[in-house]
């Protein structure tokens, strides 16, 4: 049968989003042999590009919705807003990194083509119905990224962050495959729906034991890429050492893609076990939140302090799909919308003021930012006060969000704990606004260039997305809810 | 137009104008007068409504906001929001004033911030939908943390974090109870949930209600505060510059106490009930506690602060006694303690302003060479410890009637406070506006014409609140009756729901019972 399948034209246009990235990708490395030294930039505008188009492509392709190649990938509302979401992140990091490569005299077209190739990666993961699509999904994006983690080859940092990254997550990977073949011993299929179908059938149901080894150690493979306790150690030297808008990329991308999937396989293949491994998770996101939080309390990097928050935040998601409900779905897809944008955001402006080769990169090195450029200094405050969850940005209601969720599903004491760690978080993010604002400028400020085009591009962008996020969360939620509903219905 | 949502934009339309001016306009202060003095004309016209239906929502507001949570942009307005939402739009006006000469650099953004802040009050003292009061309740917080942090004393950055983190630890408490209430209650507009308590559709068990009263208590305790979750505030009144001081002590301190009333009493007052008695303990305690501590502070300032949670602690009282008097003493004694404490924070930044210092020691003398600033302080500071014709006696005569009809003991220690603040004041001006004139305060410039205009309204409205008490009571009195009825509806139906086959009446709920006898 698999020998004369012809796949229908409309199966083509569900996948035009990787279609086009691809040729993007390939078409920046051509012309990268071609372009001189001074006109490097131009591909970066062709990466930009091709992610718009890439972007419309997804808009589009959601006209068709359906499962494509012998239902290998399924484009529904959920897929399509993971798609959308990661083009969104490489959009906004294209952006950032425009300035800061001309910065360092490092612009260069594999740059951008390997990011074009990570969300291809990130593409596939999001619409993936099938654990082989998951992990080619996962190794298309993490090959990409190990890459871009360490794409300063002379810089000490970037090497540790790449090679630390890389072993570490190829371990991962290896435990997600492991789970896969299990899983495919187990049911006979790696299909979610066919797991689904044989998991919830009194008749052919394997053993609930065997079943929930496949699960974990699928589990295991995600929750480090997420950077989930207790496999976050990870996170802070990678997110330290790689450059400023690669580690945006790292802590928005890869982790949106990689909840998509766990929601999808926990929610459509292992839906009917969802109280057994509820008590799990419920574990490892209070464990997330407190490592998270509490780690970040004595850092005096920022990168490593936006680092272990961002674990923090993988924990409250977790906290979401904890809950185990169309409400918890939507709560985790609002949560990586608005996390992705404030965290980039930060992230932006840390690449900015760390001038250049990252000199200035502890907290002290903010100090009177405020008084040097004011609305830099006050798009920052924005995004911590978002990361802070103050209301009427996006991180308050993303939190707020979450944790009705939770409360809904009687997680009374996940929720207390969580928002009582939110407090405690309150405390390390507040460092950041009191270097900027009631700090005198240093050194680090002496010789602080303006804003890039680019970069300012990325961090108004991204704030004034939090901001609408924030006070108009009517623009995605009805969407969120209908992707929830479809996502749970299969 | 509403003419809530309008003194509710204001500000905020003010706040966006004056992000917009170049850092080094002169333009921003007219700009910044222009728009609280326009929020506060437009604020006057919700005296009319208010009066005609004070017990009822008048100039209310209500569109969705978040179809999908069912969260409504419900705003209104009854005869506590009223006065309170004036106080607000009254003295913003005067802290922009002040500002002028108080503060010294970076005004623009300092007066942006004063109109956001400005636009978190009103908002916090107006919903009537517990979403949106949570987020007017964040919103006040930020700008203040701002101005604290970026315009204080030499620790300021420790003062601002640590305002921020403990109000910031009460509210993810409050945001908790609020997310659990409305989950029970389908609805997060007050009214709605309020309902279905009052009709039994809805009830809560009494764990339940115990952990959500808390939960709302926590944030309101330490807004106010309430002995023991008071350290916050001395250093952060000591440190913030003296604009801020103003309005922290004059009207943030109220938005605790106007939510306990307002939330904490109608929807759980089985909890309420069951520890009124701590919470009036604890209340006395920070009445007697802050009063003596009051007593050997060196500093001016801390003098003032630690007499104002003194005074704070009789509208915590006077709420948990649920009396009429009680709880009109408390809604008064908001305004009083907004007005009085305000001018002497005015006043202490003057002084501030001409000594460079805040210690007691440093002045001495004063009334000789600045007699009008002596006259301005010596009035605030009898209003303050509640001289009858001037504003708080009103109020605390009120709390400390309600009080001796809930418990008499009660009454008679915090009667005591009362005395003990006559004393220390008293001994405060001696120290500083007596006794001989050394060399540092004989060149004390008197108040000039524009620190008048500061200090002249707060210093009429004190009279007139202590003398004309009718041109402000009637629309409280209504209110609170109606608040009050509430919470005993509330509370037959609850104790009817929880336990129906036992009179639990007279065990669990003393109060009522007394009430009723």
């Amino acid at each position: 049968m698999i020998g004369n399948y012809v796949p229908h034209g409309v199966e083509y246009i569900r996948i035009l989003p990787e279609i086009l990235l691809c040729i993007f990708g390939i078409l920046i490395m051509v012309l990268e042999a071609v372009t001189a030294e001074g006109q490097k930039r131009m591909l970066g505008v062709l990466a930009l590009v091709g992610i718009v188009v890439a972007f419309a492509a997804n808009l589009y392709a959601y006209t068709v919705p359906g499962q494509a190649f012998q239902n290998v990938i399924t484009i529904d509302a959920f897929a399509t807003f993971f798609r959308g979401l990661v083009l969104v992140v490489g959009l906004l990091c294209v952006f950032a990194s425009l300035g800061y490569l001309r910065r360092q005299h490092a612009e260069s077209g594999e740059y951008y083509s390997l990011i074009l190739f990570s969300l291809i990666g990130q593409c596939i993961l999001s619409t993936a119905n099938e654990l082989i699509m998951v992990f080619i999904g996962l190794e298309i994006s993490s090959i990409a990224t190990y890459v871009l983690a360490g794409y300063f080859r002379d810089d000490r940092r970037n090497n540790e962050a790449a090679l630390k990254y890389f072993l570490l997550g190829s371990f991962a990977t290896a435990f997600l495959l492991y789970g896969i073949a299990w899983c495919y011993g187990l049911t006979g299929s790696t299909n979610l729906n066919e797991i689904h179908r044989v998991i919830s059938d009194p008749g052919l149901r394997p053993p609930v034991v065997l079943t929930g080894i496949a699960a974990a150690l699928i589990l295991i493979g995600l929750l480090f890429k997420v950077s989930a306790a207790p496999f976050q150690i990870w996170a802070p030297d990678v997110y330290q050492g790689a450059a400023s808008p690669v580690t945006a990329f790292l802590s928005a991308g890869p982790k949106a893609a990689a909840f998509a999937v766990l929601l999808r396989i926990f929610m459509t293949g292992f839906g009917s076990l969802s109280f057994r491994w509820a008590p799990l998770l419920w574990s490892i996101a209070l464990l997330t939140m407190i490592i998270g939080n509490f780690a970040a309390l004595t850092q005096s990097n920022v990168k490593r302090l936006m680092a272990y928050s961002s674990i923090a935040h993988a924990g409250y998601i977790l906290v979401a799909i904890t809950a185990d409900s169309q409400l918890g779905i939507a709560a985790v897809m609002f949560y990586l919308a608005a996390y992705a944008l404030m965290n980039i955001g930060a992230f932006v402006v840390i690449g900015h003021v760390a001038a250049k080769n990252e000199r200035y990169v502890r907290i002290e090195d903010l100090a009177g930012l405020a008084k040097r450029q004011p609305a830099t200094a006050a798009l920052f405050a924005l995004f911590v006060f978002s990361l802070i969850g103050v209301p009427l940005t996006g991180g308050f209601f993303a939190k707020f969000y979450v944790f009705r969720a939770a409360l809904e599903a009687h997680l009374v004491w996940l929720t207390v704990l969580g928002l009582a760690t939110s407090a405690v978080a309150a405390f390390y993010y507040l460092k950041i606004v009191v270097a900027m604002y009631m700090k005198e400028p240093g050194e680090s400020m002496a010789d602080l260039a303006p804003l890039s085009s680019g970069t300012r591009v990325a961090v108004w962008a991204a704030a004034l997305g939090t901001l609408i996020l924030g006070i108009f969360p009517s623009v995605l939620l009805p969407f969120l809810s209908y992707s929830a509903s479809m996502l749970g219905r299969q | 137009m509403n003419i809530l949502l309008l003194t509710l934009f204001l500000p905020l339309a003010g706040f966006f104008v004056l992000l917009f001016l170049p850092r080094q306009s002169k333009s921003g202060w007219p700009v910044a007068l222009i728009f609280s003095l326009a929020a506060f004309l437009s604020s006057l016209g919700l005296i009319g409504p208010a009066f005609s239906l004070p017990a009822q929502q008048s100039s209310a507001v209500d569109t969705m906001w978040v179809t999908n949570l069912n969260i409504h942009f419900h705003l209104a307005v009854d005869g506590i929001s009223l006065w309170l939402i004036l106080l607000t739009t009254l003295l913003i006006p005067i802290g922009i004033w002040i500002s002028d000469t108080l503060i010294k650099e970076r005004h623009n953004a300092f007066y942006a911030l004063l109109l956001l802040f400005e636009f978190g009050l009103i908002g916090v003292f107006s919903a009537y939908d517990l979403f949106v009061f949570y987020v007017f309740w964040e919103v006040a917080l930020v700008p203040m943390y701002l101005m604290v942090g970026g315009w204080g004393g030499a620790r300021r950055g420790y003062a601002a974090v640590k305002f921020f983190v403990y109000t910031m630890a009460g509210s993810v408490m409050m945001l908790t109870s609020i997310i659990y209430l409305a989950t029970k209650a389908g609805s997060f507009d007050y009214a709605q949930v309020l309902a279905a308590l009052n009709s039994g559709t809805v009830t809560l068990s009494s764990t339940e209600q115990l952990w959500l009263f808390l939960g709302f208590l926590l944030a309101f305790a330490i807004k106010v505060p309430i002995f023991p979750l008071h350290t916050w505030l001395p250093i952060t009144y000591s440190e913030a510059p003296a604009p801020a001081t103003f309005l922290i002590a004059a009207v943030m301190s109220k938005m605790g106490a106007y939510g306990l009333i307002r939330f904490c009493i109608p929807l759980f007052p089985n909890a309420a009930h069951k520890c009124a008695d701590w919470i009036a303990v604890l209340a006395i305690i920070g009445i007697i506690y802050g009063a003596l501590l009051a007593f050997v502070q060196p500093n001016l300032k801390r003098v003032i602060a630690y007499s104002s949670i003194s005074h704070l602690g009789f509208i915590v009282l006077g709420i948990f006694t649920f009396e009429q008097q009680g709880a009109d003493g408390a809604v008064y004694q908001m305004l009083a303690h907004g007005i009085s404490t305000g001018a002497l924070f005015i006043l202490a930044g003057y002084l501030e302003h001409r000594r460079g210092s805040m210690e007691i020691a440093d002045f001495g003398g004063v009334a000789t060479p600045a007699p009008g600033l002596a006259t301005a302080f010596m009035i605030a500071m009898l209003a303050s410890v509640g001289l009858p014709m001037l504003s708080n006696f009103v109020g605390e005569y009120l709390v400390l009637q309600g009080t001796a009809f809930a418990n008499f003991t009660w009454a008679a220690w915090a009667a005591v406070g009362v005395i003990l603040s006559v004393v220390y004041m008293l001994w405060l001006y001696q120290r500083t506006f007596l006794g001989k004139t050394t060399s540092d305060t004989v060149s004390f410039r008197d108040l000039g014409g524009r620190e008048w205009i500061a200090i002249a309204p707060l210093v009429v409205m004190m009279v007139w609140l202590g003398t004309y008490t009718q041109s402000f009571m009637p629309p409280v009195t209504a209110a609170t009756h109606h608040l009050l009825e509430q919470s005993k509806m509330n509370l037959e139906i609850q104790v009817r729901n929880t336990a129906p086959h036992t009179d639990v009446r007279a065990q669990v709920l003393p109060a009522v019972a007394e009430a009723g006898r």
